[in-house]
């Protein structure tokens, strides 16, 4: 079978090599082997989707880096500028603020995220029947867009015709939007509040995988509910927990729409985190080339966050997932 | 026919008993979850019924009555006002990009994974790679570059330009779930169409095609709804109000309207209706598209 799979691969190169599509020739041949053979045609179909990925995002990738080390005002021409915006980014206090933010919020809606979805997510994959339509309701959230939500939560956050007002409750009565430290609270909440039902999704999903084996035979050993979630649930949903929380911190890299429309970046820099900087950057002051460093700062941060969870995650990918079992 | 009753009447008779189990497992009801489920669900109703019953509110009745109180009069004139400043337009350009971006993201896609699946040369292989590296692409960080090529190409301002990029964005994730999707066809059925004298062309579209449609309507609506929400590519690529998708509508709207907030909410609601009905119709498949690829 595998001398036979051989010669069926090398005659379809030989093929390739003369004549490239001979459809006849192929089933043919293929009657004769009854193995799997490569055949040209195949190609064809991948170079649609290979084209205009290739044009559309590996490019503009190639062309950030390139652009970083221009100068460019969005509409005149664009000229080379040596490491000068590279160095201007190093010794600006704004864009260390920006990464700072970054770090900040993507800390602490990661904190207040991951213990809230992962419980949701226990407590939806639940059967009773009150819980499932607890579960339709708590994914309403995920069916508005940022601009939305961003939108709402203005008119929500109003201290005179807003929620303050409706639950008569005087101390939510700020300007949530005109104080620094307030408007960076409200944006790590919104952020939550618009992706917890994402996650708790995702999580829901892994806990209905953990065999039920597992939890009767540790109530059986006397475990509570308590001590089944701390000793199951949470080691069961370890892939699951990393998945989870790459989508969280790399989403949190480039978090732009909602933070644009709720507060623009402000008041003064307090929620201009790097996607904001680099818009405001590139398309406000027109400095398109200063604005293009941010961005290979943003790919570069994602990237490695990203790896870096992965490899946390990675090493017994197949044994442990299974142990006890 | 008798000899296989048996056998299904079986486990109908067992399922009683875990049942029970589960009904004792009831009993001890789970208070401190419970409560805390229903503290979560106010967290997520409240914002949601503020816009929902604000949006039916006159502007008079807004400052002057509870904002948690229902409209004492209930009107429709914010809808109407929302319809009347050209959301008509604005819905059918999200709808045309929506569509113009998901249909031929998919269906590259597709026909890419099909080629990934089948095929093991050099080529196939370093394009998959490819592939698997542009997830890690942030669309964010390369807007700059895009906004030139767009501008190079005499597309800016045209939702053209939404399209192109979102194509490429999409692609990545939708090779991937489609293509683990292909990867468990059994192969025999693969053999079978090739006994049979069909070309690879023909294989995908009878035997691949179907197979993997559960997975296909999963990342159209996870694409769809990407696209849908979009709110940087429409913001930087387009300029004319009349090319404006709804997200960046919205967005206009409520900084022309800033001080009519009933009539912003309106908005807020309609933009939000068509998924909303997605919801109502096709919960399943529109939750399993959220998570497309992830949950696994």
């Amino acid at each position: 079978m595998t001398v036979a799979e051989r010669g069926g691969v090398a005659t379809a190169r030989n093929r390739r090599k003369g004549s490239p599509s001979d459809k006849r020739l192929d089933s043919r041949q293929g009657r004769q082997q009854g193995s799997s053979t490569t055949t040209g045609p195949l190609n064809w179909l991948v170079v649609p989707a290979l084209v205009i990925f290739l044009v559309f995002a590996v490019l503009p990738l190639a062309g950030v880096l390139l652009l970083s080390f221009t100068n460019w005002d969005g509409i005149g021409s664009i000229t080379f500028a040596g490491v000068a915006n590279w160095l201007r980014a190093f010794g600006d206090p704004t864009m260390y603020h920006a990464l700072w933010l970054t770090f900040l919020i993507m800390a602490l809606t990661w904190i207040i995220q991951t213990p809230i979805s992962l419980l949701l997510g226990t407590f939806t994959a639940g059967t009773q029947k009150y819980r499932a339509l607890l579960a339709v309701l708590y994914f309403l959230p995920l069916l508005l867009s940022s601009a939305a939500i961003a939108i709402a939560y203005k008119a929500l956050l109003d201290p005179n015709f807003g929620l303050a007002a409706g639950l008569h409750m005087p101390f939510l009565a700020q300007d949530w939007l005109g104080q620094p430290q307030l408007a960076l609270g409200v944006v790590i909440f919104v952020v939550s509040w618009q992706f917890i039902p994402f996650h708790t999704l995702i999580y829901q999903g892994g806990v209905r995988q953990i065999p039920k084996s597992l939890y009767e035979a540790a109530s059986i050993d006397g475990a509570g509910r308590v001590q089944q979630f701390f000793f199951i649930t949470v080691p069961q949903l370890k892939y699951t927990i990393i998945t989870s929380s790459t989508l969280m911190v790399v989403g949190a890299v480039t978090y732009f729409d909602m933070i644009f429309v709720i507060t623009g970046g402000g008041p003064g820099n307090a929620t201009r985190n790097l996607a904001l900087d680099m818009y405001l950057t590139g398309f406000k002051a027109n400095q398109m080339g200063q604005a293009s460093v941010t961005a290979v700062i943003l790919v570069v941060l994602g990237l490695s966050i990203a790896l870096w969870l992965q490899r946390l995650g990675g090493k017994d990918k197949n044994g442990s997932q299974l142990e006890g079992m | 026919m008798t000899t296989t009753l048996p056998a299904t009447a079986a486990p109908t008779r067992e399922t009683p008993r875990p049942a029970s189990r589960a009904g004792a497992r009831l009993r001890r009801l789970n208070l401190p979850a419970g409560a805390a489920g229903w503290i979560w669900l106010a967290i997520i109703i409240i914002p949601i019924y503020y816009i929902l019953i604000t949006s039916f509110k006159s502007q008079a009745g807004y400052f002057s009555q509870n904002p948690l109180a229902l409209p004492s009069e209930p009107t429709l004139d914010n809808y109407k006002m929302v319809l009347a400043n050209d959301f008509g337009r604005y819905f059918l350009n999200s709808v045309i990009v929506t569509l113009g971006a998901t249909v031929p993201a998919v269906a590259f896609s597709f026909m890419a994974a099909f080629a990934i699946v089948r095929g093991n040369n050099r080529f196939l292989k370093s394009a998959n790679t490819l592939f698997l590296m542009g997830l890690a692409i942030p669309l964010q960080a390369t807007i700059i570059p895009i906004y030139l090529m767009i501008i190079k190409l005499h597309l800016y301002d045209s939702l053209l330009a939404l399209v192109l990029p979102s194509i490429a964005f999409a692609i990545p994730l939708t090779v991937l779930i489609l293509s683990n999707f292909i990867r468990d066809v059994p192969n025999e059925l693969f053999e079978s169409m090739r006994l049979d004298g069909c070309s690879e062309w023909q294989t995908m579209w009878r035997l691949a095609l179907p197979l993997t449609k559960p997975a296909i309507v999963t990342v159209s609506i996870y694409n769809g709804l990407g696209v849908w929400n979009g709110f940087l590519l429409p913001l930087i690529l387009t300029q004319s109000p009349e090319l404006r998708v709804l997200p960046l509508a919205l967005w206009s709207f409520q900084g022309q309207y800033s001080v009519n907030i009933p009539a912003v909410l309106a908005s807020v609601v309609l933009t939000t209706l068509p998924i909303l009905v997605l919801y109502i119709i096709g919960r399943r498949q529109l939750v399993s598209g959220l998570t497309a690829g992830f949950s696994k």
